[in-house]
């Protein structure tokens, strides 16, 4: 190639204008952690419209579904039995008489229930084992991770069964049962993140104005994962819910007359050849609820954590 | 790797004994005996827990019961009396893994092709195609989804049959309502693996040297990309033994799972807590086999392992 040279003169330049300025203004107004995860969430519409189907099915179970039906979703009146669709029961009647449409409502206030409870539960006991294995690490850090190996060679819903073979089946030892070992992933997360964040500067700077441990965790590195702990409960929701309606599936979850979605499943399941129909409702509601949660929680950890994308 | 491997057996021997000590302390936790009927005179009731060694002390008992599971002994059904549970649960068994397999091996080659073809086609229909199966099969249960099969398949058009099991064909409905979770998770795992590989700088350097793009694909992407579903075989395990218990009950199949439900509604303890060592086992052994093997194919973990 040929380099061709040209007489340079000061006058072919022009100076241009240097704002010292330039770099220190700010383009837009700041936006905080949750609202730039919020702005992020808004673009993915997956997530938006889960979002607004679980508003809208929390609302209908808990507050439509049973105001604009005057019928109980217990009372039994074996006259009418295996009604299908009607004027007045609106998706039939099972087999001992009772409304199936307050009845799936019902059931899945339970499921949902227990779905939260168990999760906050998981969530309780995972952010605290985590936060003290990661936080004080060392020997305590030691044996707290043998525990959660250990742990984790243990099935999930085995020991959610053998809990409740001996526990009385309810809502509250259900939940029990399966946050007996459903904490372990969260306390791991959690744990990484505190043994990633304890080594910054915001901690040193905290420390040395004289924050003790317990604020230390508490008020800088708790907040500072609540993306990732958010992130994971909206996972862990949809597990509790899936593992409650597994439990009543195979007979050990709720009992007679209470109904969840599994219940109710299992009930329309065995009556599947000749009332189809009752199997329909329950099945739709809860499939309904566990794409919206994985459609809502793959938004989010895309909204909070962008490093997370993949 | 040897102290990678030890180590992992320690784990896994520990998290045994944990399960057979607790299912032991339940079988003591649980109301009544096996002997509780008022017909029986106190002397033959004290014959037969002398028989039994119930008149022993805790401990005793408990070493005894740990040394007869260590044997592969399970003690004996109570609901069928005098029959081994584990003889019940091995007799048992050839169904729940032929179903189980099946349904492995068909939902593994489905969703390694729908997971290749969605990142090869990124963005396209087929993309958009996969993605969504693979949402639905991970949130729909097999619990929904087997009577839909069976009402479907099953009644609708007759193409199967819906219930027992007495030769292939009878299998095809629990297997494939037992693959679709399968498919889906491998395709979705497939995928975000072979996108992400795509994109790295090697395979930029492989088609800079002129590898033509199948052999690309064939000898850099692919395999990359299924290292890490090696980590989903511990998952696989563990969802085939839940799901067998639905399926099993719902296609009314003869397999462990179906047994073990019966034994829950009919209060067999002795079955109930057989069937969970034997689960146990099980879902450690995968968990055994999927750690050595992703420490033999990626070197970073054995080495991380031992130095721990």
């Amino acid at each position: 190639m040929e380099t061709r040279y040209r007489e340079l003169d000061p006058s072919l330049f022009e100076s241009a204008d240097i704002d010292v300025y330039e770099g220190e203004r700010i383009a837009g107004p700041p936006v905080g952690f949750w609202r730039d995860a919020w702005i992020r969430l808004k673009k993915n519409r997956g997530a938006l419209i889960s979002l607004a189907v679980l508003v809208s099915v929390f609302a209908t179970a808990f507050i439509i579904g049973p105001l604009i039906s005057s019928q109980s979703p217990y009372t039994q009146d074996l006259a009418q039995r295996y009604l299908g669709p009607t004027s007045e029961f609106w998706f039939g009647t099972d087999k001992f008489g009772r409304d199936m449409w307050t009845r799936v409502w019902a059931g899945t206030r339970v499921s949902l229930y227990i779905g939260l409870l168990a999760a906050l539960l998981d969530i309780f006991v995972g952010v605290v084992y985590g936060a003290v294995s990661g936080f004080l690490g060392g020997r305590v850090d030691d044996v707290l991770q043998r525990g959660i190996e250990i742990l984790n060679g243990v099935p999930y819903l085995v020991i959610a069964i053998l809990a409740m073979v001996v526990l009385d089946p309810g809502i509250i030892t259900i939940t029990i049962a399966l946050a007996v070992t459903g904490w372990t992933y969260m306390a791991r997360i959690v744990r990484g993140r505190m043994l990633q964040l304890k080594n910054q500067e915001f901690t040193l700077a905290s420390r040395s104005l004289g924050a003790n441990g317990f604020r230390l965790v508490w008020k800088h590195l708790i907040p500072n994962s609540l993306g990732l702990i958010v992130i994971n409960l909206m996972f862990t929701i949809p597990a509790a819910i899936f593992a409650e309606a597994f439990l009543s599936f195979i007979g050990l979850g709720i009992q007679v007359p209470e109904a969840s979605l599994g219940s109710l499943i299992s009930d329309g399941a065995d009556e599947l050849r000749f009332h189809p129909y009752l199997l329909w409702l329950p099945a739709f509601v809860f499939s309904l609820l566990m794409i919206c949660f994985n459609l809502l929680g793959d938004g989010l950890r895309d909204a909070l954590d962008p490093k997370m994308r993949k | 790797m040897i102290r990678y491997v030890a180590r992992r057996l320690v784990y896994m021997v520990a998290a045994l004994f944990i399960i057979v000590s607790v299912t032991f302390f339940i079988s003591k936790a649980v109301p009544g005996t096996p002997f509780a009927d008022p017909k029986l005179s106190p002397q033959v009731r004290e014959q037969l827990f002398e028989k039994y060694g119930l008149d022993e002390p805790l401990y005793v008992q408990y070493a005894k019961y740990m040394a007869n599971v260590a044997q592969g002994d399970l003690g004996n059904s109570y609901y069928f009396e005098g029959r081994p549970v584990s003889q019940m649960i091995l007799q048992r068994l050839p169904v729940s893994a032929f179903i189980g397999v099946q349904a492995v091996i068909f939902g593994l080659v489905v969703g390694l092709v729908l997971g290749i073809v969605a990142a090869l086609w990124h963005n396209t229909v087929w993309d958009t195609l996969a993605v969504v199966v693979a949402i639905l099969g991970v949130s729909v249960p097999s619990f929904v989804l087997g009577p839909i099969l069976q009402y479907w398949l099953g009644l609708k058009l007759g193409w199967f049959p819906i219930a027992f099991f007495e030769s292939w064909i009878y299998s095809v409905l629990p297997s494939l309502a037992l693959s679709v979770f399968v498919i889906s998770t491998v395709a979705r795992f497939m995928r975000t693996e072979m996108l992400e590989v795509m994109g790295q700088d090697y395979i930029t350097l492989a088609k800079a040297k002129g590898i033509s793009g199948l052999g690309v694909i064939l000898k850099h992407v692919l395999r990359n990309a299924m290292i890490p579903l090696v980590t989903v075989m511990a998952p696989l395990t563990i969802y085939i033994i839940t799901g067998s218990l639905v399926i099993e009950q719902i296609f009314a199949v003869p397999g462990i799972g179906e047994q073990f439900v019966q034994s829950i509604l009919v209060n067999d303890y002795a079955m109930i807590l057989g069937t969970t060592i034997f689960f146990s086992v099980l879902f450690i052994l995968a968990l055994l086999i999927q750690d050595i093997m992703y420490g033999i194919i990626d070197p970073r973990i054995r080495v991380a392992g031992a130095k721990e």
